[in-house]
């Protein structure tokens, strides 16, 4: 079920408080993060985050395309290479 | 013969099942449009009249996203879920289920025909 809009998007609080600093200060670097779950919000455009995936942390460079979606949605946790080739 | 969005209609269905048949119509908005145009649901798509038709065309052109431009906006919407690379975007682009479902069985839908992989081993016990 999709969260209430009553609610607003949901971020976590030391994330954004990151961002924000940086964007005062009009610096740009890279927010290592394990918050997957933060929405990404118009401020974080530009920006460029590393977030963890369970294992390592996966750059992702936020273009405007990416508001509304969360952080974890770019960062894949699983790994499939694909199934074995025919034995003879 | 009622032609309406570059398709005809079934002359001899319910106007409400007839206005179906065009895709991005279906039973509420059908309903919807037959009221703001004063027409009963179960006069037969046949026995319109033209004044009717026009009025039914007229708000299908105004108020309502059908057939073409419909499917170009949907594709539109993946193709933008495949550009940013977003987990869902991954999956439309191996031709996955994209709401986490199982893929261990099931999912033909998405899949497509069984693909048999040829001297698989049989598990046995």
């Amino acid at each position: 079920m999709a969260r209430s809009i009553k609610k607003g998007p949901y971020i976590d609080h030391n994330l954004e408080r990151k961002v924000l600093t940086l964007n005062d200060s009009n610096k740009k670097s890279v927010v290592k993060t394990w918050s997957r779950r933060s929405m990404i919000s118009p401020d974080f455009v530009g920006h460029t985050f590393a977030v963890h995936n369970g294992n390592k942390f996966i750059p992702v460079y936020v273009t405007e395309n990416m508001v509304g979606h969360k952080l974890g949605e770019f960062s894949p946790t699983r790994t499939f290479r694909g199934h074995s080739e025919k034995k003879k | 013969m009622a032609r309406i969005a570059g398709i005809d209609l079934p002359r001899n269905k319910r106007g409400e099942i007839g206005l179906t048949y065009i895709f991005g119509i279906g039973r509420s908005t059908a309903q919807n449009i037959l009221t703001q145009a004063g027409i009963d649901f179960s006069v037969k798509v046949q026995d319109w009249s033209d004044e009717q038709l026009t009025a039914i065309r007229g708000i299908i052109n105004d108020q309502i996203k059908v057939e073409g431009s419909l499917r170009s906006e949907v594709q539109l919407n993946i193709k933008r879920l495949m550009d940013i690379g977003c987990y869902r975007g991954t999956r439309h682009r191996k031709g996955l289920p994209l709401r986490g479902q199982r893929t261990k069985n099931n999912s033909r839908t998405r899949k497509g025909k069984r693909k048999t992989v040829a001297n698989k081993k049989k598990v046995t016990k």
